[in-house]
């Protein structure tokens, strides 16, 4: 994954889970975020789904298991459309 | 932060850098700052993560900034908690503190028949009936290809009635607004085409449910159909629409659609919570004409019925709806006065003319001075005033003056225009009075009184030559709209600033120990129409003032002192020996402060709300003055029946 995807994921997760971006690594999960849970799952897809203009299947979303597993995903889908 | 103020061209940065400044400057005990910085960052990027940083802040500051609180409560048939934050954030951006309540799912019914549910323990401002038809006729939605014609009909019936039945519920249990969405129609029918060639099809039964859904809402006070098939069709049903998120997580609004909701709803929000524009201020060069006058010309300038004088003419003709709506035109545009007169007024393209402007400022003044002179000159608050202006320069220098003012971003797109101001919901009004009808001229008369008033030696003079006549009257189902209107947005002259709702209206005129009045005021040089509400409250011996307020348009003419002597008079007629009312100060009703003084009442005790003031209904010696000619209709004892419920 590339540093800018990261870096985006990472600051929309830093809005959403209430965590400032430093702290937030690519292996940060629902293990180490507090606020992590099914509801903030659906905002940080929702995010990310707005944030980069894709769409996200049931398949994309059950992969999203950390925030460098969600850069991945992205970058996955873009380069699909390209 | 004052370079930043005094050169905005700077402060167009990239949203990141917002973030960690908004964040030092909490940290500083910084409150008026920030809040303005998360609403720059809002404008600049209303997305979900967006939202979630502004609400989270904004806790942590919404003591301090004290914004008016609104509480809505969503009984839904959908996902909508993703929409929150995003509703949170918008509503901030049009300065209201917005506590939201998320019944459960599904649970609509049970929540608005059960009296002791936590929809109504939550106390709501306002609810939205946020249903689907998949959930309220589910029959129709996903089986109507089994369905006779005859159970199709009774599917129909049953959904009405069920509608019927949950909004009388919510009437009988709340005083609350309650926005109820309309039925989606299918965007692809079982039947395909042939669905659409009689009204029994499933299109035309989920018409039939919406014409009955706006029927509820004029029968219902206080109801309001929104219209969700007309919502969802603007941006498009094959956009608006996810269906993975649908049969994953319930949520059938696409992610970059989800704000375009929370928009919809504060359609409603800001006109209940009084948070309206009284007046929109336009400039001239690149807002109402494309070009600049004084360079250009009459020939140059662009407006007409062609491109590109056609976009402009657009956001004319939207002036003029807003106008009709009760909303106040004027302009504030840097120009000689001479060359955008003429243009104004002889000008072919032009639809919007001198005589649609209550007030005019064309100078090379500042131009938050100017908006501060307009308010003053058409007697609103500054924050009553909405400012259109295509440059960036000078919408920020009136933000960071007069932060009061809504200030509307035009897009770059001249076409674009019509639509920004058509949006915002600052414009929106649940209902219309003749008063808001006429209100463009009832200030061109009020120019005329102003002149006339000059040439009196005293102002008693003054007084008789007005030939004033007022006419009191209890609150009747033909004045109860504008009695609550009247209650939700008059802010000077109010005594003590109760808003109350047309049910909390209603309920109030049904008991006997209440009386409502409402005063209609006209003179030699017009009518201005309903002006004023008085609100008394029998208590044993005693009566108490609940509310008195009048628009500033009628202060200082003794009308005030005829509705005062009236309720002295009409309290001593019931038997009783006192009257007696709060001043409960504001930020803005300073012009109230004196009247209950100045009228012979005594202080009897001040506290941290305000001061209590009697007066002995046996010894008082307040009489109508005599230039006024009332006329006064006391409440009978059954007239408030039939209408609304």
């Amino acid at each position: 994954m590339t540093a800018s995807t990261f870096e985006q994921v990472r600051s929309v997760a830093s809005d959403i889970f209430g965590v400032p971006a430093e702290k937030i690594t690519a292996e940060s999960s629902p293990e180490t975020i507090e606020n992590w849970d099914s509801m903030q799952h659906l905002n940080l897809v929702l995010a990310v789904e707005e944030k980069f203009g894709v769409q996200l299947d049931p398949e994309d979303i059950e992969q999203m298991k950390n925030i460098g597993a969600v850069a991945k995903v992205v970058e996955k889908l873009q380069s699909a459309s390209h | 932060m004052s370079d930043l103020q005094s050169n905005p061209a700077s402060r167009d940065r990239i949203p990141a850098n917002l973030r960690p400044e908004i964040d030092a400057l909490i940290a500083n005990g910084e409150f008026d700052l920030p809040s303005r910085r998360l609403a720059e960052l809002w404008r600049h990027d209303p997305a979900s993560g967006t939202a979630s940083f502004v609400i989270s802040r904004l806790d942590q500051i919404s003591d301090k900034i004290a914004l008016p609180k609104f509480k809505l409560a969503i009984l839904r048939s959908f996902t909508v908690e993703p929409i929150v934050p995003l509703l949170r954030a918008e509503a901030f951006a049009y300065g209201i503190d917005l506590e939201v309540h998320v019944c459960d799912f599904n649970t609509y019914v049970q929540d608005v028949v059960d009296p002791a549910s936590s929809l109504y323990r939550f106390a709501p401002n306002a609810a939205v009936l946020a249903v689907r038809a998949d959930q309220a006729a589910p029959e129709l939605w996903r089986d109507f290809a089994d369905l006779s014609p005859e159970a199709a009909r009774r599917a129909t019936e049953q959904a009405i009635q069920s509608y019927e039945q949950c909004i009388g519920a919510f009437r009988k249990h709340s005083q609350a607004a309650l926005i109820v969405h309309t039925l989606e129609r299918p965007s692809t029918p079982g039947l395909g085409v042939l669905d659409d060639q009689s009204d029994a099809g499933q299109s035309g039964l989920i018409r039939q449910i919406n014409r009955e859904l706006r029927r509820m809402a004029a029968q219902f006070r206080g109801v309001y159909a929104l219209d969700y098939d007309a919502l969802v069709a603007r941006h498009g049903a094959a956009h608006w629409h996810d269906e993975r998120k649908w049969l994953t997580a319930r949520l059938p609004i696409a992610a970059n659609h989800l704000v375009d909701m929370a928009r919809e709803w504060m359609r409603f929000i800001v006109p209940l919570s009084g948070r309206t524009a009284k007046v929109v201020v336009v400039d001239l060069d690149n807002t109402l004409w494309g070009g600049v006058i004084g360079e250009d010309g009459m020939t140059g300038i662009k407006i007409g019925p062609e491109y590109p004088g056609a976009a402009f003419q657009a956001l004319q003709r939207t002036l003029l709806d807003l106008s009709r709506k009760g909303i106040l035109l004027a302009v504030c545009s840097k120009n000689n006065l001479d060359d955008a007169m003429e243009a104004i007024e002889k000008h072919p393209g032009m639809l919007v003319r001198a005589k649609h402007f209550a007030a005019v400022r064309i100078n090379w003044m500042d131009k938050a001075q100017n908006l501060r002179e307009i308010a003053q000159e058409l007697n609103v608050g500054i924050d009553a005033l909405a400012f259109v202006d295509d440059n960036p320069f000078e919408r920020e220098q009136v933000r960071a003056t007069l932060p009061e003012v809504t200030v509307i971003d035009l897009p770059k797109n001249p076409l674009e225009y019509s639509g920004a101001v058509r949006n915002c919901a600052v414009f929106e009004r649940l209902t219309l009075s003749s008063e808001d009808q006429q209100r463009t001229a009832m200030y061109a008369e009020q120019k005329q009184r102003a002149s006339a008033e000059q040439t009196f030696q005293s102002k008693e003079d003054f007084f008789r030559y007005l030939e004033q006549e007022a006419e009191l009257e209890a609150v009747s189902d033909l004045t109860l709209a504008r009695v609550s209107q009247l209650t939700q947005k008059t802010n000077q002259f109010n005594l003590t600033t109760r808003r109350y709702s047309e049910a909390q209206i209603a309920e109030m005129s049904s008991r006997p120990e209440w009386q409502i009045y409402s005063i209609k005021v006209r003179d030699r040089f017009g009518d201005h129409g309903l002006v004023g509400v008085a609100i008394t409250h029998d208590q044993g011996e005693q009566c108490e003032i609940d509310a008195f307020l009048l628009s500033c348009r009628v202060i200082g003419r003794t009308v005030e002192t005829a509705l005062l002597a009236h309720l002295a008079e009409s309290a001593a007629h019931r038997g009783r020996k006192q009257l007696f009312g709060w001043f409960l100060p504001t930020k803005k009703n300073a012009p109230a402060r004196d009247f209950y003084e100045q009228h012979g009442f005594e202080r009897q005790e001040s506290n941290g709300a305000g001061s209590l003031w009697t007066l002995d209904l046996v010894t008082s010696t307040l009489r109508r003055p005599e230039w006024i000619k009332l006329r006064v209709s006391e409440r009978m004892a059954e007239t408030t029946t039939g209408g609304k419920i």
